[in-house]
C-alpha cells in the first residue's frame, strides 16, 4: 500500500479568510436582517395548513382508495359474476368471495354465477389494485375514499352491500393541472 | 442644570391603592392575550395558524393550558428543599410584577378633581428600581435550580445566573447613556425629554445594546438555552403544574417590563409622533401600543434566529455588547459634556 497521495486532479478547497471584527459584525447584522426579511415573507404568504376534517387534501383521478363494486347502469345487474380472480390475486389474501348460481327468478349478476358473499378485509387491505387489474368485467376498482378508520377490526371488514353503496362523503378530487 | 425628578406624592392612598390595582389587573389580564398573540404570530410566521381550537379563534387557548396545568399533581422531587423549592417561584413573579410600578403609561390627568400619575409610583431612581429588583429575580433561578434537588436543575440555574449577570451589566450600561442625555433618573423625566426626539435616534447603539441584552435577559430567543424547551435541561426542569406557570408567567410579565422600559426609554413613551398630542386619556393606550409592538419584534426575532452556542452567547455579551455600551457611554458623556 501506497500512502495516500492525490495527484494534480485533487483541488484544494478555497476558502475566503476570516472575516475581522468589522466585517463579522456587518455580516451577523446582515444576514440577521435577512432572516428576519424571510421569516417576515411567511406572513405575508399566509399559512398553508389544511385544516383536515374541515378541508380535505383532494385526490388524483388515480388515487387508489377503498374499493367499489359496481351494477351495471341500465339493468341495475351487478358486474361482478364471482368468479374470484381478485380473491387469487390479493397479496394480502383479503377477499373473500362465495359464488352462487345466478336463476331466473333470483338474477343478480350479468353472468351465470353471482358473488353472495364479497367481502374485504380492509384492516387487511394493502391497497395495491391488484383485485382491480385482475377483474375481466371491471367489476370492482379502487375508488377515492381514505376516511376508513373505525374502532374495532370487524366493522373494517366490507360487505357487497357496503362496497356497492356510494360514499357517503365524497373525497375531493383534483382538477386538471392541479 | 440638573433636575431632580420629582417624587409625586400629592394623591392621596386611596388613588394609589386603585392605581395599582388598575395596573396590575391590565397587566393579568395583558398576559394570556399575549401569549395566545405570541403562537399564533409565531405559527404565521412558520406559515400555519398556531392554535385555532378552542374558543374562538383559539383566544381561550391560554385558559385551557391553565386549567391542564393547574389539575396536575404538585409533583416534587425527594430530594428537594422544601420551603426554598415553594418560595422560588414567588420571588421570579414578585419582582416581575413589582417592577412594573414605575412604568408610565401617562402623564399627571386631572380624574374627578384629584391629579392623578398614570404610572404606580414615580420614583426617583427609576431605572435602578428595576436593576435591583432584576437582581433579586436571580434568586427566583438559583433558588429553583438549587433547591430543586436535582444535578440537572442546577446545572442549568448555574447556566442562567450566568448568562443573566453577563447581560445586566450591558443593558444597564445602555441604558445610562440615556440617563446621562436625559440628565434625570425619573422615567416620566426620561419621557419628558424625548418631546423633542425619541432617544432611540441619538442613542441608536444604546437601544440596539439594550434591546439584544433584554432578548438574554428575559430568556427569549435566541439566548433562550437557560430553558431551551425541547433540547436541553434548565432550572424549572423538575418544577410542574402550577409552580411551571409562575415561571412562565414571570417569564412573560420580565416581558412586559422590559418592552415596557424600552418604549419609555427609546421610544418616547407616551408621546406620539410627528408632534400630535393626544387628550390624556389616550396615553395609556399608546404605551400598550407601543409595548405590544416592541413585544412582536421579540416574537419576529424567535421566529427568525437559531440559538446561540453557550460560548459564542458568553463572547457575544462580555466582548461585543459591553465594550459597545461602554463606548457608547462614553461618547455620550463627551457629547453632553461639552
Amino acid at each position: 500500500m501506497s500512502p495516500y497521495n492525490p495527484s494534480d486532479d485533487v483541488i484544494e478547497v478555497v476558502r475566503s479568510p476570516a472575516p475581522g471584527p468589522v466585517a463579522g459584525t456587518y455580516r451577523a447584522f446582515g444576514e440577521t436582517l435577512r432572516g428576519l426579511k424571510t421569516t417576515f415573507a411567511r406572513i405575508v404568504e399566509g399559512p398553508v395548513t389544511i385544516q383536515y376534517p374541515e378541508e380535505k387534501t383532494p385526490v388524483y383521478p388515480r388515487f387508489r382508495g377503498r374499493h367499489k363494486l359496481h351494477r351495471f347502469e341500465d339493468s341495475g345487474l351487478e358486474k361482478c359474476v364471482g368468479c374470484s380472480l381478485c380473491a387469487a390475486a390479493c397479496p394480502a389474501d383479503c377477499i373473500r368471495v362465495v359464488a352462487a348460481e345466478n336463476t331466473p327468478v333470483n338474477r343478480v349478476s350479468a353472468g351465470e354465477r353471482y358473488a353472495a358473499v364479497y367481502e374485504i378485509n380492509l384492516s387487511r387491505c394493502i391497497f395495491c389494485g391488484y383485485c382491480e387489474v385482475a377483474c375481466p368485467f371491471d367489476a370492482i376498482t379502487m375508488g377515492h375514499d381514505y376516511e376508513m378508520s373505525d374502532y374495532t377490526r370487524s366493522d373494517l371488514i366490507f360487505t357487497k352491500e357496503m362496497l356497492l353503496a356510494e360514499p357517503i362523503e365524497r373525497t375531493p378530487l383534483r382538477r386538471e393541472g392541479e | 442644570m440638573i433636575s431632580f425628578a420629582e417624587v409625586n406624592y400629592f394623591e392621596p392612598w386611596w388613588v394609589q391603592i386603585i392605581k395599582s390595582i388598575v395596573i396590575f389587573a391590565v397587566i393579568f389580564a395583558i398576559l394570556p392575550i399575549l401569549i395566545v398573540y405570541e403562537r399564533k404570530l409565531l405559527g404565521r410566521f412558520q406559515a400555519r395558524y398556531g392554535p385555532n381550537r378552542v374558543g374562538p379563534f383559539g383566544l381561550l387557548q391560554p385558559m385551557a393550558e391553565i386549567v391542564k396545568f393547574a389539575m396536575k399533581e404538585p409533583f416534587r422531587t425527594a430530594t428537594s428543599i422544601g420551603l426554598l423549592y415553594r418560595i422560588a417561584p414567588m420571588i421570579s413573579i414578585v419582582t416581575a410584577v413589582a417592577a412594573m410600578a414605575i412604568i408610565p403609561f401617562g402623564d399627571v390627568q386631572h380624574v374627578f378633581g384629584q391629579e392623578v400619575g398614570l404610572y404606580g409610583i414615580d420614583v426617583s431612581i427609576g431605572p435602578l428600581y428595576v436593576f435591583a429588583l432584576a437582581g433579586i429575580s436571580f434568586y427566583g433561578v438559583m433558588l429553583g435550580g438549587w433547591a430543586s434537588g436535582s444535578k440537572y436543575a442546577f446545572l442549568g440555574a448555574m447556566r442562567g445566573a450566568a448568562q443573566l449577570i453577563s447581560y445586566e451589566v450591558s443593558q444597564g450600561l445602555a441604558l445610562v447613556g440615556v440617563i446621562i442625555t436625559a440628565q434625570t433618573l425619573s422615567l416620566t423625566g426620561i419621557v419628558h425629554a424625548q418631546e423633542g426626539m425619541w432617544f432611540f435616534i441619538p442613542q441608536f447603539a444604546g437601544f440596539l445594546v439594550y434591546l439584544v441584552a433584554s432578548f438574554a435577559e428575559t430568556n427569549r430567543a435566541p439566548f433562550d438555552l437557560l430553558e431551551a424547551d425541547s433540547e436541553i435541561i434548565g432550572y424549572f426542569t423538575e418544577y410542574g403544574g402550577t409552580s411551571f406557570v409562575a415561571y412562565l408567567f414571570a417569564e412573560y410579565a420580565n416581558m412586559i417590563v422590559v418592552s415596557a422600559i424600552a418604549v419609555t426609554v427609546f421610544f418616547g413613551g407616551w408621546l406620539m409622533p410627528f408632534g400630535i398630542h393626544p387628550p390624556g386619556w389616550v396615553d395609556p393606550i399608546v404605551v400598550l401600543v407601543k409595548i405590544i409592538l416592541v413585544f412582536t419584534f421579540f416574537i419576529w426575532v424567535r421566529a427568525t434566529l437559531p440559538r446561540l452556542r453557550y460560548d459564542q452567547l458568553m463572547s457575544l455579551g462580555w466582548k461585543i455588547l459591553l465594550p459597545l455600551a461602554t463606548l457608547n457611554l462614553l461618547v455620550t458623556a463627551i457629547v453632553v459634556a461639552s
